[in-house]
């Protein structure tokens, strides 16, 4: 296997335009970063009433744990430091805004106004030391800290991570505690070399029942599906009873289709607006969750 | 970029106490239509400073949402319908997010700003 990407170059060279391309062309990681993106979805334990909430998505890359997020309805602000992944989220049309920024030099948004965050397999570049300028312990403050304050009180925010060890574990978690959030780690799937997964689940706000960290899967030994004998009703997560994940989030997108999309862009064309040319992407159908 | 996350950015640019809002300097503004939903803008119409976002929206050339505005007004599809397009469908494709601040410029190009800070900004 190949050395961890974060250790090879910094995020902005790694994902140059080859490798951007070459990440988002992979059904294999398509596939991998759905499944991450849903089970952070559902650790953000939002309410259940069908309101589209607005949320962040850190470390967006070129949009695939977005696409989760609007296929769910919600929407979303997606930020990368890399402008080659930045490219291939607009060919593909994300629906999320995209900011190019570095979340170790902090999140510039207003306070309590975010209703919730997740980071797909992306806060582990922050451990590096990638500039002479970088300390990883201030980054990791910086950017915690302004995630903390953006966020609404109660809000959650979920950091599905790939730890290069213990210590840089630690790091992390421990910088968002020092930042004022609750929370801990979840861990999908311990027992499984491959199917493990961990998630650093945290809270917004002063502890209480909601930010009692909820369990992983496949933590009494149940298999995951990737070990091939995955029941997954078994799969169950508990999580306070406030709080708990609805089965489905789903909200109801009663789409409208490609056809009036392209109605009301031809309209808007015809009003003289400047709109984006018709693509194959345009209105396409979203796949549906698992 | 959409006047949503306009409204919800601030520079944090080292020192600079209020960031918010951003100045906008327009070259391009496209239209995106996407369908509307009352129930996010209901949640949303909290959140919005109002104020930012009708200056927004005029210097993005769209004059139709109202100076003064209450929670009521949220019953008027009409009113939902302006507020959804300002919020929503107006976006700012190349320009430029201004530091209230210190004038620095954040090029938007392709729609997306440039928010990374130089290292003395830090
Ligand atoms: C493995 S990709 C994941 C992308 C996306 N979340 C997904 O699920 O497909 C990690 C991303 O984190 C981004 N990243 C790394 N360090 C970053 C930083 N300091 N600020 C913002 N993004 C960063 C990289 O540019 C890259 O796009």
């Amino acid at each position: 296997m190949a050395s961890r990407p974060e250790v090879q170059a910094p995020p902005e060279i790694f994902y140059n335009d080859v490798e951007a391309r070459k990440y988002t062309s992979s059904s294999r990681i398509i596939e991998i970063q759905a499944k991450l993106s849903e089970r952070a979805l559902e650790l953000l334990a939002l309410p259940d009433d069908g309101v589209p909430r607005l949320l962040l998505d850190i470390g967006c890359g070129s949009g695939l744990s977005g696409e989760t997020l609007s296929e769910n309805g919600h929407t979303w602000i997606g930020l990368d430091i890399s402008p080659s992944m930045l490219d291939i989220a607009l060919e593909r049309e994300a629906e999320g805004d995209l900011l190019l920024s570095d979340m170790g030099q902090g999140l510039g948004l207003r306070p309590g106004v975010i209703d919730g965050a997740i980071s797909i397999s992306a806060v582990q570049w922050l451990c590096n030391a990638d500039k002479s300028s970088h300390e990883p312990r201030l980054r990791l403050k910086a950017f915690f800290g302004s995630l903390y304050k953006c966020l609404a009180r109660g809000a959650r925010a979920v950091f599905q991570v790939y730890p290069e060890s213990i210590a840089q574990r630690e790091l992390i978690l421990g910088s968002a505690m020092r930042a004022g959030f609750a929370g801990g780690v979840v861990v999908d799937f311990p027992h499984s070399s491959k199917s493990r997964k961990e998630y650093l689940v945290l809270t917004c706000g002063p502890p209480s029942v909601s930010t009692a960290v909820p369990k992983g899967k496949g933590e009494d030994g149940e298999s995951s599906s990737e070990d091939s004998s995955g029941d997954e009703d078994n799969q169950t997560v508990s999580i306070s009873d406030r709080h708990r994940p609805k089965k489905k989030q789903k909200l109801n997108r009663r789409g409208k289709g490609r056809e009036w999309v392209m109605r009301k862009k031809d309209q808007m064309r015809r009003k003289g607006n400047v709109v984006p040319p018709d693509t194959k992407y345009t209105a396409r159908k979203r796949k549906a969750r698992f | 970029m959409r006047l949503l996350t306009h409204n919800m950015l601030s520079s944090n640019i080292k020192g600079v106490t209020n960031g918010f809002p951003l100045g906008i300097v327009v070259e391009k503004v496209i239209e995106k239509p996407v369908e509307m939903n009352p129930d996010f803008l209901k949640n949303m119409f909290a959140k919005i400073e109002w104020k930012a976002l009708v200056d927004a929206s005029r210097s993005m050339g769209y004059a139709e949402l109202p100076d003064q505005v209450d929670s009521s007004m949220l019953d008027s599809v009409e009113f939902l319908q302006r507020f959804h397009h300002a919020l929503l469908e107006l976006h700012l494709e190349e320009g430029a997010l201004v530091c209230p601040e210190t004038g620095r410029k954040f090029p938007v190009n392709k729609g997306i700003p440039n928010m990374l800070l130089h290292e003395d900004e830090v």
